[in-house]
């Protein structure tokens, strides 16, 4: 019972702290997200291209994100963009790169799953429709903006968010290059005040929980749209 | 009629898929005001033929000329010719996320430049030609067959057309639905609208063509005028499709 009651003391010590880690993880999340399935789209629409080259770059990009490990890419941005920034501008980088690294890293990541599941999105809508749009006299980016994608998105939208949850709980790999995300106040908190065991358990059934919600709101939203 | 300036001319269009040769050298020419019926037995290349009128489908040789300009021409621009030639589709193809006033306008916005006010005007009263205007509000999925199909056509009038091509119109409807798209279709050839359809009613056929072109494995095998077509048509093939087809 004391092993409860000590963590529920430190708890109510520590909620601003760890409410702080989780907007942490909300900002990572949210900005891989939009990020990624805006490079995302353009991947995908490169994909689709009838230049070849468009078709190579894109090609090459899902390819080698999808065949090198996350960590890997979260590590190297931490470590390698300060090294570059020295090399270009011969100062030092005195802030903080932990966040910045993690929302590039995750975005660039992201983009080439987000490119896979947007490129389904777009070949599922009929020929027919950019037959129609094109017949109608619109060109291209008219008959993809106002079309294709918005038809294309709508379908998509489940599938997007089953990624944005995965990214979710694979947010917590920032652990590894320091970032104080939500995981990691835990963690550090727990570490601290001899309470580990009890931040761990802690954290894992908020990110079990918040999960858990989000696939359930997505099943019914996959409802909706089916129908 | 003969007088009245040629709207679609075709010049020994052929096209290829690959190795596959689907059209074989086809000339025609539809004139303003002109009625023409395009027909023949599946696979002949009819739906074919009417897609390279606006250049939907690119052909290998030959040329076609719509209102005296070359499609087929790198320099042309082919959305703009493509925003004043009207197409109907045998799926309809409405977009499924707009609304029927929307469908109606966006091209009119988007494309011809009119304001949204403009575009919405016209594409009512276009709407309420086709008699529909009582479903202004609501999306393509809650319209029958018959109906969106009707409002494919106001669609495509919105953009005042200087000619229509209808693919198969009504070859995906119910065959209680066909005759409310053909009562809409007989009205415009009335009103003296240059139309190519490829359709197998050929009742409408009698009703209002001039023309009927009767197409076999991608050769243009009889154009002739309608009661030449219907009485005496010279090759076999076409009274062998007409036999199938009428009785």
């Amino acid at each position: 019972m004391e092993w409860f009651t000590a963590f529920f003391q430190d708890l109510q010590l520590s909620a601003p702290a760890l409410w702080h880690g989780f907007s942490i993880t909300l900002k990572v999340l949210c900005f891989a997200t939009v990020g990624g399935v805006l490079i995302g789209t353009l991947l995908a629409l490169m994909r689709l291209s009838s230049i070849r080259v468009l078709n190579w770059i894109a090609k090459g990009y899902v390819n080698l994100f999808r065949s090198i490990p996350l960590l890997l890419v979260l590590m190297w941005f931490y470590f390698a963009v300060p090294f570059i920034y020295t090399g270009v501008t011969g100062n030092y980088l005195t802030m903080d790169t932990a966040l910045v690294s993690s929302i590039v890293a995750f975005m660039l990541f992201e983009a080439a799953y987000f490119s896979e599941i947007v490129r389904a999105g777009i070949q599922s809508i009929p020929k027919g429709q950019t037959d129609a749009a094109s017949a109608l006299g619109m060109n291209y980016s008219q008959s993809m903006r106002l079309i294709v994608l918005p038809q294309a998105f709508r379908k998509m939208t489940p599938l997007l968010l089953q990624q944005t949850i995965i990214l979710f709980q694979d947010s917590t790999m920032v652990y590894a290059i320091g970032l104080l995300d939500f995981f990691r106040t835990n963690y550090v908190r727990g570490d601290l005040m001899s309470l580990l065991t009890q931040y761990i358990l802690f954290a894992g059934l908020v990110y079990f929980t918040v999960s858990m919600i989000a696939t359930y709101i997505v099943k019914k939203l996959q409802q909706r749209l089916t129908v | 009629m003969s007088e009245a300036k040629v709207m679609i001319d075709l010049q020994h269009v052929s096209k290829w898929y690959k190795d596959f040769q689907v059209l074989t050298d086809c000339t025609t020419q539809i004139r303003q005001g002109e009625v023409v019926v395009v027909c023949g037995p599946s696979g002949s290349g009819k739906s074919t033929l009417i897609k390279t009128v606006n250049g939907l489908e690119p052909i290998q040789q030959g040329n076609i000329l719509v209102d005296g300009i070359k499609i087929n021409d790198p320099k042309t621009n082919l959305n703009k010719l493509r925003s004043r030639v009207g197409m109907v589709f045998q799926h309809f193809e409405l977009f499924p996320h707009l609304s029927i006033t929307e469908n109606l306008s966006i091209a009119q916005i988007k494309v011809l430049g009119r304001s949204e006010a403009e575009a919405k005007q016209k594409g009512l009263a276009y709407l309420d030609r086709v008699g529909l205007s009582a479903q202004a509000n609501k999306y393509p999925a809650q319209l029958s067959g018959g109906q969106q199909q009707r409002v494919a056509i106001a669609r495509a009038l919105s953009m005042d057309p200087i000619a229509m091509l209808f693919d198969e119109p009504t070859s995906a409807l119910d065959p209680e639905m066909i005759t409310e798209v053909l009562d809409v279709m007989v009205g415009l050839a009335k009103e003296g609208m240059t139309m190519m359809c490829v359709t197998h009613e050929m009742g409408f056929a009698r009703q209002v063509a001039n023309r009927v072109i009767f197409m076999d494995q991608g050769k243009i095998v009889e154009d002739c005028t309608k009661d030449d077509f219907f009485n005496t048509p010279r090759g076999e093939r076409a009274q062998q499709f007409l036999n199938k087809i009428l009785h």
